[in-house]
């Protein structure tokens, strides 16, 4: 029981912070919210791969005198293009919400829904 | 040169073309060139798949360095098939879209437009071509962020909620599948398809495999708007400008069943994909639930873009079915109203978008008496319709003709009742517009036809689903060698 808990605490984490992006993203009606669950989501899926390529006892995957045991750098650079990839989804999603202001006056979800309907 | 590079060239003319056309000004320079790399793109997905008809599989080793440590491109039938239907569309898309770009966006965007155009398509194309499956990621969001941008330039202020919410809905799909990547790799080391395929039968008892595999069907299927996952799509390709919907609605699902495909038969392989997994039980009966209600749906629409964005959902669902049914012969179906669909829909869609550029709406009322007044543009409708329904002598016939055969093939009778129904749906919703069009009597009898610059891409459509309905050796005969190569591929 311990070993599941305190043994993999790492995808624990990771779980936690995937559900609570996740059900921000849902739940919230704000869209600067929804956007901020998104990247929280997104934070976690992040954080699972680059513990899914921590190597016990392996150092920093930088070639050095002395090393033998290096992590793996592979999750490292899969997870450098997912950032980015996540930067620009958050600048496009950003610049939506302004223009979305600027056309209904607000960003929350609801009242653009309401302005929507009565048309 | 061009031949060895063929399949890097694909991916790298349009993303090296826009930036440049980013900084040209006017709208009619931006429009030249994206028209000729379009063009450009359409010949050498030509060459490509005529390269891989008589030489067999081209792998290309980005960089040089060998798979699986590099990145491949790995060019088959499936991949050459798919690419030729993007670069087509694309192609024809590009002829028509002076005018309709001119119309519904701004002048001062123009650049900016043809920009994200051609980052879509790099993206679309990048999906088609590599072989890695990170790398399907990386293109997959290339496309989504482009298409995002594009759908928020239409006029209506709904353009950017729809964009909006498509953002949201399609970067949980994104990250859905890369979770499913991360999984995959941890439990096989390697990220090749290839590669993949031969590693994953070792491990296929693995809970984390499983849930690969889940992460990566659903991702996916948020992509191509699945039902119940198909919630972006009506608002999306409504409020999107003309030429966008002619463009996303005719490739970007379309690219998205490749993907699920190429997943489920060659990384995973049918062995696992319906063995071991329940896939068959899910994707069928949301496929039949999604065909049957998104038609039903659909025949009470008013605008009439909303109500082809729901015969899309309903279409996917045939495609859906036909990779469900897990043999070669649905397979062949599926890939066979792959092609059909493209064509048809952007037919539809390019005779809207003339509807729409001569009289600024596309509701059912306004479209009184159109019959007479826009004969060629409206007789192109009643032609990509009746493909819809599934008439003989057009595309949409051979498809459906296949998908019922796979059915009975398999004795799923209710599966047939169901496509058989879908297809009348089908007919009510054309007739519609069809009635509205050529039996009732508009405001004014003025002949007002679409300009010849969009009247001739249409046609070429048109007529492309009339000669592949008639002559259906050539994409009959591609789409069940990709068929038989996905089925043969898995262990």
């Amino acid at each position: 029981m311990t070993e599941l808990i305190f043994g993999h605490y790492n995808y624990w984490i990771v779980i936690f912070l995937m559900m609570t992006g996740f059900y921000t993203v849902i739940s919230r009606g704000n869209l600067i919210k929804k956007i901020a669950g998104l990247n929280i989501f997104q934070a976690s899926v992040f954080l699972m791969y680059i513990t899914m390529g921590n190597v016990k006892g392996g150092t920093t995957p930088i070639i050095a005198e002395g090393f033998e045991v290096y992590s793996n750098p592979l999750n490292h650079v899969l997870i450098l293009t997912a950032i980015v990839v996540g930067v620009a989804t958050t600048a496009v999603g950003l610049a939506l919400s302004v223009r979305i202001k600027e056309a209904y006056g607000t960003i929350e979800e609801d009242e653009i829904h309401a302005q929507d309907e009565s048309l | 040169m061009i031949q060895q590079h063929l399949s890097i060239l694909l991916v790298v003319i349009p993303l090296l073309a826009a930036p440049i056309v980013a900084m040209l000004r006017g709208s009619r320079l931006p429009w030249l060139l994206t028209l000729l790399i379009t063009w450009v793109c359409f010949a050498l997905a030509g060459i490509q798949l005529w390269t891989v008809a008589t030489h067999g599989t081209i792998s290309y080793e980005l960089g040089g360095w060998e798979p699986p440590w590099g990145i491949e491109y790995r060019i088959d039938a499936l991949n050459a098939f798919i690419a030729l239907i993007v670069a087509g569309i694309a192609a024809l898309t590009m002829s028509y879209a002076f005018r309709s770009v001119e119309k519904e966006i701004r002048s001062e965007k123009t650049p900016l437009f043809y920009t994200a155009f051609l980052l879509c398509m790099t993206g679309l194309l990048g999906i088609t071509q590599t072989g890695d499956a990170f790398n399907v990621f990386v293109f997959l969001e290339i496309s989504s962020l482009s298409t995002y941008a594009l759908i928020s330039m239409g006029r209506d202020r709904r353009a950017l909620t729809a964009a909006f919410s498509y953002l949201i809905m399609g970067t949980i799909g994104a990250t859905f599948f890369l979770i499913g990547v991360g999984l995959l790799y941890s439990v096989t080391g390697t990220l090749n398809m290839v590669d993949l395929a031969e590693r994953i039968p070792q491990v296929s008892s693995m809970r984390t495999l499983h849930t690969a595999f889940a992460f990566i069907v659903v991702g996916v299927s948020l992509k191509l708007a699945l039902f119940p996952l198909h919630l972006w799509l009506p608002n999306a390709y409504t409020f999107a400008p003309s030429i966008v919907t002619v463009f996303i609605a005719a490739t970007s699902t379309k690219v998205a069943i490749y993907v699920l495909a190429r997943f489920i038969f060659t990384v995973f392989g049918a062995d696992f994909a319906f063995g071991v997994m329940p896939t068959t039980w899910l994707l069928v009966p949301l496929a039949i639930i999604g065909l049957l209600s998104a038609s039903a749906v659909a025949i009470g629409q008013n605008k009439i873009k909303r109500m082809l964005a729901y015969s899309s959902v309903a279409q996917i669902g045939y495609m859906v079915l036909g990779i469900g049914m897990a043999t070669s012969a649905g397979l062949t179906a599926a890939l066979l109203h792959v092609f059909n669909h493209a064509l048809m829909k952007a037919a539809l869609f390019m005779a809207l978008g003339a509807v729409f550029y001569r009289f600024g709406s596309v509701y059912l009322d306004d479209m009184r008496g159109l019959g007479k007044r826009m004969p060629w543009t409206m007789g192109a409708f009643v032609a990509g319709g009746l493909s819809l329904i599934g008439v003989p002598l057009t595309v949409g016939f051979i498809s459906k003709w296949h998908l019922i055969l796979a059915a009975i093939e398999l004795g799923w009778w209710p599966v047939v009742v169901a496509i058989v129904v879908g297809s009348l749906l089908a007919i009510v919703y054309i007739w519609r517009v069809v009635e509205v069009a050529y039996f009732q009597e508009g405001k004014s009898n003025e002949r007002c036809e679409a300009p010849l610059s969009m009247l001739v891409p249409m046609w070429a459509l048109v007529g492309a689903n009339i000669w592949f309905g008639v002559d259906t050796r050539l994409t009959v005969g591609m789409a069940q060698h990709a068929a038989q190569l996905l089925m043969g591929v898995s262990p």
